[in-house]
């Protein structure tokens, strides 16, 4: 029980850490995440569920989740002040490789979709 | 200003992740002292800056690389014509005319109705389409300009064009990894390199030729998004793999590289930010644009070879959340161990669900082409298709130091040097030698792709070298080894030392800026010690020179004499060294193009079904694509067993045509009957009771063509249409008639008769000989000569015995009977 405490007072100061530092920008990706990966996860139940019968469609879908998730990860990162100094690139190229990014993934999920 | 700015900029891109560049910053007030001092030796920094005088050497140099790459293949252009090489070359020449003819979706399309006979071949599905549309869109691209360049000889010479550019893409990646010297280097090095160029002469149009420039500008990507973290050099890399997959059935090796390098670097704590970005968007871009390719499907979410870099991409996902969280928490120094034992715990469970749904069926275990390089006995076990085809036997020795003569020997000094120098850039390029050697020993097809490592590595051991002995601080640009330069390896060189000297200059970490004091002292690299004087640096680099032009005289003898036959023309010298063309392949092949059926169907071993196709535009049964292995297995029953059961298989394919090689004539040793054991091995693996391998055999062992062969060879149908007439022909008056010129000896069954077949043509040389097959006989010879026929009793017969008696022939009435030991009755009448 004393673990459970533990592990439930870490994760406390871990939520109180992450409200505390992170600023408004990165927070509005980080929701963005979180919505993306609950699309992926939904994807995923339903092709359980239903089954995989048009398999590109599904991987096509699924793929496409995991595709933003990506991108908006890699865009936090290269925005996270704190990363400066591993990256050099400034906020707006940062945007723009990733709208870069999702014109190639878009155009190929469509593609794939079938 | 501007000056200082682009040195700095130099300066980054050189000396990249080595130790001295802070030094260099320091130094950098000191060089542009220096600059102007050694305005001396050349015209003032208004006309040529360093800068720019490396640039324009840089350039002179890929070009000359360009340039000398694109004509050490073009010899058998020169010698012979241009022609398409080889065997799969045809096929991937005849889809791309399909395709400019009839358009790319109809080729996407294309149902090939020309091959495999029964089954045709769906061709769209079946194939790497990178380089057909590759030379599809050049030729397109040409033709829009106003320059009309048939599609043949874009495919001719597109592998040259190529190759230029896979030096380019090598120096690209050589400076990412080393300097812009050894990129140098690199791109001489793989341009002759007879590694490579055996894939790549003119008219050789296979996948190789452009996938190693995919490959090489892919890894060159990857690197560059690797060192910069940034997203869109991953996208790019993203772009090229694509580009790679639609060339080659080779993407296997980048994508389980790239995951061995990014587990690697994870074992080794060498994990940073810029390494999840550019892995985790390389994969995910990567998985679905490769999925687009149709022969791919959806292979690289079902099979175990691309297994690995899923794993890799789920355990790098959790690597950065733990680390994100670490990052977070207050005290994080106390919970390392669990860090370190969570990702442990990770990376064993996804290992466990890749082995649990391997084992459950949903993911497909390693296929035969990639099994057979973990277990080298597989294939000649179970597959004998794949371990049949001469390229896939192991390598030998002597072809490493054949294929790439001086780089072999400093290929793993320059992987010495790169453990030494330690960064995450030089941990893949050891990874990629150490895997490349491993697959270059298995398979002599494969040392195409350890060619790019080893001269990757021989030039950054070189340049390393020639970094400290070409330094030589009096020498002025008269001491540098002039020799007279005739090829353009030996002037790469030239240039490049002095372009050395003079950026050595420049760059240098130097404690006294004073140029021209004695030097002995002053020229310690880092940590030597050792004092060498600038003569004995000068004889040095002299010697380094000769070797170099070794290196270049040997690649150059070797693309010449060993890689540059067209193998469809041969040529052989007369006594007075006039050359002597043998053509009778394409005279076989314009026969059945002119003077067979047009819907008529050849049957042949499956290495010449391409060629068939492409030169002869009939149907055949098998060819090179060997995807129906019981299909070959037919062919092969039929081509081993006797005339009357071969004729039966042949009636049952309906077959109009059988093509043989025969070599005995004139010696040519690429013909059937060597290639004939396989035959009978790929028929047994299919027929074990009809077709026996020993049966072929003496009872020695041995495989004899002569009188003392074993009978059931000489009585088989490959043997009957490869020595038919040929015991009446001699070839020689030392030798008797009917003497195999290849196997060396005289034949053991002459002067038989064809039963189903006949002979249609035999080329001059008699290496190809075509055969009808008869229809069936009108009359067919009763088993019994003697028939016995049933006949019904006549009308007009009757069964009293009188009459019968009577009309018994040759009976006379009322003949006197004798009964011995009696008298005589007479009958008084």
């Amino acid at each position: 029980m004393s673990q459970l405490g533990q592990v439930i007072g870490i994760l406390r100061k871990l939520n109180d850490e992450y409200q505390i530092s992170t600023p408004k920008k990165l927070k509005l990706i980080d929701a963005y995440l979180v919505y993306v990966l609950l699309t992926g996860i939904i994807q995923f139940i339903y092709c359980l569920l239903v089954g995989t019968f048009p398999f590109n469609s599904f991987l096509s879908g699924f793929i496409s989740t995991v595709g933003c998730f990506i991108l908006a990860a890699s865009l936090r990162i290269q925005l996270n002040t704190t990363n400066r100094s591993t990256f050099n690139v400034t906020p707006e190229r940062a945007f723009a490789d990733f709208v870069f990014a999702h014109i190639i993934l878009h155009l190929v999920v469509i593609n794939f979709i079938g | 200003m501007a000056a200082q700015v682009t040195t700095n900029q130099s300066i980054i891109n050189d000396d990249s992740g080595s130790l001295t560049t802070d030094s260099e910053f320091q130094t950098n007030v000191n060089s542009k002292k220096r600059l102007s001092s050694s305005s001396n030796i050349l015209p003032t920094s208004s006309i040529l800056s360093p800068t720019g005088l490396t640039s324009l050497i840089s350039f002179i140099v890929l070009t000359c690389a360009y340039i000398s790459g694109f004509m050490s293949r073009l010899f058998s252009v020169i010698r012979f014509e241009s022609i398409i090489h080889e065997f799969d070359p045809w096929f991937n020449y005849r889809s791309t005319a399909y395709m400019t003819e009839n358009g790319f979706y109809n080729f996407l399309n294309w149902f090939d109705e020309l091959a495999w006979y029964p089954l045709g071949r769906i061709v769209g599905g079946t194939i790497y389409p990178g380089l057909m549309v590759t030379s599809g869109v050049i030729h397109w691209f040409l033709h829009m300009i106003n320059i009309p360049i048939h599609i043949r000889e874009i495919c001719v010479f597109l592998a040259p064009f190529f190759s230029g550019l896979t030096a380019l893409a090598t120096y690209l990646l050589t400076k990412e990894l080393w300097s812009r010297r050894a990129g140098l280097f690199a791109a001489a090095f793989i341009a002759i390199a007879p590694g490579y160029s055996s894939r790549s002469v003119a008219g050789s149009y296979d996948n190789e030729g452009i996938a190693i420039f995919a490959l090489m500008f892919t890894y060159f990507l990857w690197i560059r998004s690797v060192k910069t973290g940034s997203v869109f050099w991953s996208c790019c890399t993203a772009l090229s793999y694509f580009y790679m997959v639609s060339a080659w059935g080779g993407y296997v090796f980048i994508i389980n590289l790239i995951p061995v390098h990014v587990f690697i670097l994870l074992v080794l704590r060498r994990y940073s930010l810029r390494l999840y970005v550019s892995y985790s968007i390389f994969y995910i871009l990567g998985l679905i644009l490769s999925m687009q390719i149709p022969f791919v499907g959806f292979q690289p979410v079902r099979t175990s070879e691309h297994m690995l870099a899923a794993g890799v991409f789920a355990l790098l996902q959790a690597y950065a959340f733990i680390d994100y969280l670490y990052t977070k928490l207050p005290r994080a120094d106390d919970l390392k161990q669990l860090f370190f034992g969570l990702m442990i715990f990770i990376g064993l469970s996804v290992f466990a669900v890749v082995v649990i749904l391997t084992y459950a069926g949903y993911i497909a275990p390693w296929s035969g082409r990639f099994y057979s390089l973990w277990d080298t006995n597989y294939a000649k076990i179970h597959i004998p298709i794949i371990a049949s085809v001469s390229e896939h036997q192991p390598t030998t020795w002597t072809s490493f130091f054949f294929d790439l003569h001086l780089l072999i020997c400093l290929f793993p000094v320059g992987a010495w040097f790169c453990i030494k120098e330690l960064n995450d850039e030089r941990v893949f390029i050891v990874l990629y030698a150490v895997f490349a050697s491993y697959f270059a020993g298995v398979m002599i097809r494969l040392m195409l792709t350890l060619t790019p490592c080893v001269c990757v590595l021989a030039a950054i051991a070189l340049s390393k070298t020639l970094d400290y002995y070409a330094d030589t601080e009096t020498s002025d640009m008269s001491t540098s080894p002039v020799v007279p330069s005739n090829d353009n390896d030996e002037n790469e060189n030239e240039t490049e030392k002095n372009n050395r000297n003079l950026y050595d200059k420049a760059g240098k970490p130097k404690p006294i800026p004073g140029r021209r004091g004695p030097t002995n002292t002053n020229q310690d690299t880092d940590d030597d010690t050792s004092i060498v004087s600038s003569n004995i640096k000068t004889v040095v680099v002299i010697c380094i020179a000769m070797m170099l032009m070794l290196l270049a005289v040997h690649c150059t003898w070797v693309t010449s004499n060993a890689y540059s036959s067209p193998s469809i023309v041969l040529a052989s010298y007369n006594n007075d060294g006039s050359r002597y063309i043998i053509d009778d392949f394409r005279e076989a092949y314009y026969w059945l193009r002119k003077n067979t059926p047009e819907r008529a169907r050849v049957m042949s071993w499956w290495d010449y079904g391409y060629q068939i196709a492409g030169m002869g535009n009939r149907t055949v049964l098998v060819d090179n694509n060997t995807w129906n292995n019981s299909h070959i297995a037919l062919v092969g029953k039929a081509m081993s067993s006797n005339e009357s059961e071969a004729y039966k298989i042949m009636t049952m394919l309906d077959v109009d045509y059988v093509l043989v090689i025969f070599g005995g004539m004139i010696g040519y040793s690429g013909d059937d009957i060597n290639k004939f054991l396989w035959m009978v091995r790929i028929a047994e693996g299919e027929h074990p009771k009809d077709i026996r391998e020993q049966d072929y055999f003496t009872e020695n062992g041995e495989f004899r063509v002569d009188r003392s062969g074993s009978p059931i060879l000489l009585n088989c149908l490959m043997y009957k249409l490869c020595y038919y007439r040929f015991g009446e022909l001699q070839t020689d008056f030392r030798s008797p008639p009917g003497f195999d010129r290849t196997r060396h000896v005289e034949i053991g069954n002459k002067n038989f008769d064809l039963q189903h077949v006949e002979e249609a043509y035999t080329t001059e040389h008699w290496i190809v000989r075509i055969y009808k097959v008869k229809k069936l006989a009108n009359r067919l010879q009763a088993k019994n000569a003697l028939r016995q026929v049933q006949r019904r009793k006549s009308i007009y017969s009757t069964s009293k015995k009188t009459s019968g008696q009577a009309r018994k022939q040759g009976v006379i009435l009322n003949k006197p009977q004798v009964k011995k030991g009696t008298k005589v009755l007479t009958r008084k009448t």
